[in-house]
C-alpha cells in the first residue's frame, strides 16, 4: 500500500531560513523513493498541521516531528492539531526520551497515521552529532584529543527538553570516540557560556542540538561561548578561547544526516525503507562503514 | 508515435467505458460512439483504427491514467483548462482546439497555463500574473523550485503568508506534467487545492474564530481571554487588519461563531480560509494584550496639520505605502524628512509625544 511520509517541523513567521532543514532532508528522502509522497508542514508556515493531511494522497501516513524533545509540540500540538483520534498521554508510555510510534486516525481524513516520536531522541541522532562533529572539522577520524559539548536549550518548564541533550551526550560518551563528551544549556546548569571551564581537550566540538539555525545557534550561542562579542562580526572556525580551541558547528538539524533519523523513525512505525536508509546513510556520511 | 491510449482502451473496454462523451463497450464485438460518430460491430483492429487519434479517446486516456486520480487534485487540473468537473458529454473537439494555443487560468497570483500536444499530452506552466515578458523570466522546470520562488517577496523580504499578494515577479516554470503542476501549486498556496475542492463539493470544514481559540493552548491561550460577550467588534478589527483582499487572497470563510457573521468583506479569492492562520492566531495573542489596557485621557498641543499628519503616517504604514513615498515629496505625511521634522519639533529626547509622560499616574 503506497504510503506518504509528513514530517512536522515548528517553522517560523520572522526567520526565512527555519524551514530549510525540513525541506532539505525532505528533498533527500524524495530522492529515494521511498514514499509515494513527501510533505512538509509547519507550525508557523503552511501547509498547516491542522491541513497537512488531507493534501497527501495515501491512506496511511508516517507523521515524523522534527522537533528535537518529548514535550508540549509532540504530545499536545501535534496530535491535536492533526486530529488524532484515540490520542493520549499514555500513547507513547514513554519516560521522556523513548516514544516510538502510536497508530492513530485522523478524526477529518480517515487516515492511518503512524504517528513517530520526534527525531531528536532517537539514537541515531548521536551518530548525526558526531557527523556534525567530523563535518565541522572536516577530520572523519575526529576525536582523540577532543571534547564535545552537546547543547540544548534546558529549560525547567519541559524537564524533558534536557533529558534528549543527556541522553545523546551519555551514549556519545560510551562510544568512547572523544576524550570528553559534556552536556550544557542556555537557560540552566552547567551553562553553555562556561564551556571551557568543563573541558581539559585543547580541541572543543560544540554541537547545539537545535533543529534549524536561528537566533538561538547564530546570536545567542556564539556570543554567550565568547566566539564573538557581536555575532554579525563573525567568528572563526575553529576560533580561539580561554587556551581552547572551538569548533562551533551551528545546528544539528542542518546535517545531511539528519534525514537518516526520519526514515529510522518511519521504520520503527513499520514503514518498508530499509533500502532507503542505506542510500541517505550513504550520501551523507563522509567515512561511510566507519 | 506512442499508442498506448489505444492498447489501453481496448483493454479497458471489456468493462466498458463511459466519460466526457466517449463510449466504447465491448459484447463479442466492439461498439465506439462519440457525439460525433456512432460505430457498432467493430473487430478490435477497427476499433484500433478509430480510436488511434482520437481526441476523445486521448482525452479519456489523459484524466483515466496520466492526471493524477486524487479528487481533489484531478477537479482541479480539470478547473484548469475549463473543463466541467464532472465527465461531461459534449465539449472535448472544442477543448482540444482551444487548449492547441494554450487555455490560461489565473489563481491567486499565479497565472496557469495549460496546452495539449500530441496524444492528448498536457503540458502545464506558471508565471507570476503580473509577468507578461518572458524575456525577462529566470525559467525553472522543476516544481521544488516554487518553494524557493515563493519565499520572498520583488524586495527580498521573508513571506511568512504563502497566500500574501506579495508574490515575486520575474520567473517561470514550464514544461510540468499534471502532477507537477499540482505540487507547484501547493508550495505557492499550500493546501489551497484540496480546500477549494471540498467546497466545490459542499464539504469546506471551516472553523470559526471562538472554536479556533477555545483551543489554543501555551502563550496562545490568553486569545481565548478576548471575548466581548455578544460583541464581536475585536474579530471585525482582527479581519480588517489581516484577512482582507490587500493583505491575503485567501477568502475568508470562517465568522465569529456558526450564527454571527462577521461584516467585514471576506474578500474575492478563488480558494477559501477554512480557519483563522497561525498569524491571524500570532497577531491575536498581541492584539488581546493591547485592547485589555484601559483607556487613559493624554493633553496634547498639535497644529491641524500635525494631527492629519499623523492619521496620515498610519495610514501610510497601514497600507503599506511608506516605501512608495518619494524622496522628497514633502507633501506626503509619511515623507521622512517631514516626519523627522515633526519629530524634531514635537518629541521630546525620550521620543514621547510633545513630552507628554506614557504613564501617568
Amino acid at each position: 500500500m503506497p504510503a506518504a511520509l509528513v514530517i512536522a517541523a515548528h517553522g517560523s513567521h520572522l526567520n526565512p531560513g527555519s524551514s530549510a532543514p525540513a525541506f532539505d532532508h525532505a528533498d533527500r528522502i524524495r530522492a529515494t523513493g521511498a514514499f509515494e509522497e513527501v510533505r512538509e508542514t509547519f507550525w508557523k508556515e503552511e501547509p498547516a498541521f491542522r491541513e497537512v493531511l488531507r493534501t497527501v494522497d495515501a491512506d496511511e501516513v508516517y507523521v515524523v516531528p522534527l522537533f528535537i524533545s518529548e514535550g508540549y509540540f509532540t504530545e499536545e500540538v501535534l496530535p491535536r492539531e492533526l486530529r488524532l483520534d484515540g490520542w493520549g498521554e499514555n500513547s507513547w508510555d514513554s519516560d521522556g526520551t523513548s516514544a516510538t510510534t502510536a497508530t492513530l486516525s485522523a478524526a477529518d481524513t480517515g487516515q492511518t497515521v503512524q504517528y513517530c516520536g520526534p527525531v531528536g531522541t532517537h539514537d541515531a541522532m548521536s551518530d548525526v552529532i558526531v557527523q556534525r562533529a567530523k563535518s565541522v572539522t572536516g577530520d572523519p577520524a575526529v576525536g582523540d584529543g577532543f571534547g564535545l559539548a552537546v547543547v540544548g536549550h534546558g529549560t525547567r518548564r519541559n524537564e524533558n527538553s534536557a533529558k534528549a541533550i543527556e541522553f545523546h551526550a551519555d551514549r556519545i560518551r560510551e562510544m568512547g570516540r572523544f576524550d570528553e563528551v559534556q552536556a550544557l544549556f542556555m537557560d540552566e546548569d552547567p551553562e553553555v557560556d562556561d564551556v571551557t571551564d568543563h573541558f581539559d581537550a585543547p580541541d572543543i566540538v560544540v554541537v547545539p542540538l537545535f533543529v534549524a539555525d536561528g537566533y538561538h545557534t547564530q546570536e545567542d550561542i556564539p556570543e554567550d561561548m565568547g566566539l564573538t562579542d557581536d555575532y554579525r562580526t563573525g567568528y572563526a572556525v575553529p576560533e580561539s578561547v580561554d587556551g581552547h580551541d572551538i569548533w562551533y558547528a551551528g545546528a544539528v538539524g542542518t546535517e545531511p544526516l539528519l534525514a537518516d533519523v526520519v526514515l529510522e523513525r518511519a521504520a520503527q512505525a513499520g514503514a518498508d525503507v530499509g533500502a532507503a536508509i542505506e542510500q541517505v546513510r550513504s550520501r551523507t556520511t563522509t567515512d561511510p562503514g566507519s | 508515435m506512442s499508442r498506448e491510449y489505444v492498447d489501453a482502451l481496448l483493454e479497458a473496454a471489456s468493462e466498458g467505458v463511459s466519460f466526457d462523451g466517449l463510449t466504447v463497450e465491448h459484447d463479442g464485438e466492439y461498439t465506439f460512439r462519440t457525439p460525433a460518430v456512432d460505430l457498432t460491430e467493430l473487430s478490435a483492429a477497427e476499433l484500433r483504427d478509430v480510436a488511434a487519434g482520437s481526441p476523445h479517446v486521448t482525452n479519456w486516456y489523459f484524466w483515466h491514467a496520466v492526471a493524477p486520480q486524487k479528487a481533489d487534485r484531478w477537479a482541479f487540473l480539470r478547473w484548469v483548462e475549463g473543463a466541467p468537473l464532472e465527465s461531461a458529454d459534449e465539449g472535448v473537439h472544442e477543448r482540444y482546439e482551444v487548449l492547441a494555443d494554450g487555455v490560461t487560468t489565473t489563481w491567486g497570483q499565479l497565472s496557469i497555463t495549460v496546452t495539449a500536444g500530441e496524444g492528448g499530452r498536457r503540458e502545464y506552466g506558471l508565471t507570476h500574473v503580473a509577468d507578461d515578458s518572458a524575456a525577462e523570466r529566470r525559467s525553472y522546470e522543476d516544481p521544488l523550485q516554487a518553494r524557493e520562488l515563493a519565499r520572498v517577496d520583488d524586495d527580498g523580504r521573508y513571506r511568512p503568508l504563502k497566500t500574501a499578494p506579495t508574490l515575486g515577479t520575474g520567473w517561470e516554470l514550464s514544461g510540468l506534467g499534471p502532477a507537477a503542476l499540482v505540487e507547484a501549486v501547493g508550495f505557492f498556496y499550500p493546501a489551497t487545492v484540496t480546500n477549494w475542492h471540498r467546497e466545490q463539493t459542499g464539504r469546506l470544514d471551516v472553523t470559526h474564530w471562538r472554536e479556533t481559540m477555545a483551543r489554543q493552548s501555551g502563550i496562545y491561550q490568553v486569545v481565548s481571554t478576548w471575548d466581548r460577550g455578544e460583541g464581536h467588534e475585536h474579530v471585525e478589527w482582527v479581519a480588517e487588519s489581516c484577512c482582507t483582499d490587500s493583505q491575503c487572497l485567501k477568502r475568508r470563510e470562517w465568522q465569529y461563531d456558526d450564527g454571527t457573521e462577521l461584516e467585514t468583506p471576506g474578500g474575492d479569492g478563488v480558494f477559501p480560509c477554512r480557519e483563522p492562520c497561525s498569524l491571524v492566531i500570532s497577531a491575536a495573542r498581541k492584539f488581546t494584550k493591547l485592547d485589555a489596557e484601559a483607556a487613559t485621557t493624554y493633553e496634547f498641543e498639535l497644529t491641524p496639520s500635525e494631527k492629519r499628519q499623523l492619521e496620515g503616517l498610519v495610514d501610510a504604514v497601514a497600507e503599506g505605502r511608506v516605501g512608495e513615498i518619494r524622496e522628497a515629496d514633502i507633501g506626503e505625511d509619511a515623507n521622512r524628512y517631514r516626519t523627522r521634522f515633526l519629530r524634531a519639533r514635537r518629541f521630546d529626547d525620550e521620543g514621547r509625544l510633545c513630552g507628554v509622560p506614557t504613564d501617568q499616574d
